[in-house]
């Protein structure tokens, strides 16, 4: 019996310490823990720059807790009026900006930490673009990641319902009245998410406790699940080779590196230098521009008045261009129901990338030019379905070359571009993998 | 492991059994917190009716009143107004109203009861933006040259008429809702409600 626990592993070495530890790993799997997560973690020794961004997500996940629970004391879920008119909830975001001591840091922390947020989340999906970290055997760390990104966005979207200002309530209400658009369920589901027949108090008050509670424990789970099953079958790396298959003596991958001290030191770096640029974002463009805080937001909710330009948080915008893409209808059924499987299928697309994928090699290292000029083209597109989701549906390119219609092209590109992968990332050319990883 | 009866075939089964009901129990456990997402009763009883004095609204002019959390539009359409309707049967989707937008008794060529008053939700029928009023016909509030006046919703760009009647090819996919309304007097409105005491 007692040869099976870590009891026996961690012997102590008779010091007080070691006494103290060796009662604790008899009863909890702390050094095994310590060792399997961090210290006797095998990691490749070549990650470059992209590989800061997963750890840099951890960051942030932690800077939006721990600013979200200092904001939680001092918000107000409320959307009555105030004894001046004003909506409780948006007062008590200006109360938070101007009487509560530090409040506008905190708030300003929570803020810029939210596109921070999908700055490094995107980031951290196109390192797995580059190096085919979703290939076999990997496929469920990327597909818990691809539900780490929507929770994230439903933990945005909720978020931004609270400060009550006029996009939040009008950006609220084109988003929950998609839901609308689904045949014969359709406007009793909406009712039920808004908790009433126009947006209001149960709506920002189901939101709360959305973003406060129900999703950031979703997020804390998936972000378990997605590194346990990281640590199970090991890092992937630029290389796209798997370092177990060169083992030494002891079992240890030949190009292994124990992730603790060598990595957590290496991301100390990247630590360092995010949180320069986040300072200088918190301290002195909280607003973006316009692009992180709109400034139709510091207007209280008005359900009598739309803004005259409505669009959604930069963050969103390459998905409401996908929605605003569609304007035929299909099988009889609306086109603003096809917009929303659109948007939701762009997202969900990215969950189905291990089994699209069919080249031989992970790393865009080894990969054709096919694979090369596609993925470039993909990023190009997604960038400029970004910038025009923040642009009215009128917009057009230096006033001549209307916006719409290459949002739809670029549309059909994003979709194109996943569903024939099949076919493409087979017959591109590839270069041998080599045996080992390289490195300078 | 197999099937094979090394396990006692008759317990596994109200193992099974068992599971199963309690599956079921759990399943029925939702319902509560499920329903408690719906409109409470309070949110249902809200929504009286609103009574409107439009004896001060002149020819031309529009007022906003609140109805069920929900911005309805009064216009006294002056003659100007009520002439583009006619103009405009082949470019609006609906010209006849055929679809249920609006009581019986507005399901006519000016969607009024009277033919100069409009009222009519102001919440566009796609996504539930609220459409500004471009009043002014021609480019001068930054509509095309043949613009004739109405309204143009700012998220989506759906185009309606003086009588709330959606442009063809727009993404509203209906006219503007007409709610019931009726006139307690020549000037007061009384907008939720088809007859006084109905």
């Amino acid at each position: 019996m007692a040869s099976d626990t870590h009891y026996e592993k961690y012997k102590s070495d008779g010091s007080i310490q070691g006494n103290a530890l060796e009662w604790f790993d008899a009863r909890f799997p702390a050094t095994s823990m310590w060792r399997g997560h961090l210290s006797e973690y095998y990691a490749p020794k070549n990650f470059n720059f992209w590989y800061f961004f997963g750890s840099l997500a951890m960051l942030v996940l932690v800077i939006q807790i721990v600013t979200g629970i200092f904001l939680v004391m001092h918000y107000k879920p409320d959307a009555s009026l105030n004894a001046n008119g004003v909506p409780v909830a948006f007062a008590s975001v200006e109360y938070i900006m101007r009487d509560v001591s530090w409040g506008w840091l905190i708030r300003y922390m929570h803020s810029t930490g939210a596109s921070a947020f999908f700055i490094v989340v995107y980031l951290h999906m196109f390192r797995g673009m580059l190096y085919g970290s979703y290939r076999q055997p990997r496929e469920l760390i990327w597909v818990f990641g691809v539900m780490i990104f929507l929770a994230l966005m439903a933990e945005g979207f909720a978020g931004y319902l609270l400060p009550w200002g006029q996009m939040s309530y009008w950006g609220a209400q084109v988003i929950l009245n998609l839901f609308s658009a689904i045949p014969l369920i359709g406007n009793d589901l909406a009712i039920w998410i808004r908790g009433d027949f126009v947006i209001g108090d149960a709506t920002l008050n189901r939101m709360f406790s959305f973003h406060v509670i129900a999703i950031p424990l979703a997020l804390l789970g998936l972000v378990a699940a997605h590194i346990l099953a990281l640590h199970e079958v090991g890092s992937n790396n630029p290389d796209g080779v798997e370092i177990k298959s060169k083992k030494d003596e002891h079992g240890i991958p030949l190009d292994g590196i124990p992730f603790h001290p060598y990595y957590s030191v290496k991301d100390i770096v990247g630590v360092v230098v995010f949180l320069m640029v986040f300072s200088i974002i918190v301290f002195f463009a909280p607003e973006g521009g316009g692009y992180l805080l709109e400034y139709n937001n510091f207007i209280p909710a008005d359900p009598m008045v739309t803004p005259s330009h409505i669009a959604p948080v930069w963050y969103f915008t390459p998905y409401y261009s996908l929605l605003r893409a569609v304007t035929y209808p299909l099988f009889g059924i609306d086109a603003k129901f096809w917009g929303v499987v659109a948007m939701g299928a762009g997202v969900l697309i990215f969950a189905f990338l291990p089994w699209l994928d069919r080249s031989p090699v992970k790393s865009i290292r080894y990969r054709g030019s096919i694979y090369k000029t596609l993925l470039t083209l993909f990023v190009i597109a997604f960038f400029i379905l970004g910038f025009l989701g923040t642009k009215s549906p009128s917009y057009a390119f230096f006033g001549v070359i209307p916006g719409a219609p290459i949002a739809q092209l670029l549309t059909a590109y994003y979709f194109l571009y996943f569903l024939t992968m099949p076919w493409w990332s087979k017959i591109d050319k590839y270069k041998p993998e080599p045996e080992r990883v390289t490195f300078k | 492991m197999s099937n094979d009866c090394k396990v006692d075939c008759g317990r596994r089964r109200l193992v099974v059994a068992t599971a199963a009901v309690g599956g079921v129990g759990a399943v029925v456990a939702l319902v509560p917190f499920l329903s408690s997402m719906l409109p409470s009763e309070r949110a249902k009883a809200a929504g009286a009716p609103v009574e409107v004095d439009i004896g001060a609204l002149q020819p031309g002019q529009m007022m906003t009143v609140e109805w069920r959390g929900k911005p309805v539009w009064i216009i006294n359409r002056n003659k100007e107004m009520l002439d583009t309707l006619p103009k405009l049967a082949d470019a609006v989707a609906d010209p006849k109203s055929g679809e249920k937008m609006q009581p019986d008794y507005c399901a006519n060529d000016t969607r009024s009861i009277k033919p100069n008053i409009m009222v009519a939700v102001g919440i566009c029928t796609h996504l539930g933006c609220s459409p500004s009023s471009k009043f002014k016909p021609g480019a001068e509030e930054g509509m095309a040259d043949d613009w004739l006046g109405g309204f143009l919703c700012p998220c989506h760009g759906s185009k309606f008429d003086f009588a709330g009647r959606v442009y063809k090819s727009m993404p509203a996919p209906t006219n503007l809702e007409v709610p019931p309304h009726t006139y307690l007097t020549d000037t007061r409105i009384l907008i939720g409600e088809d007859k006084k005491g109905a």
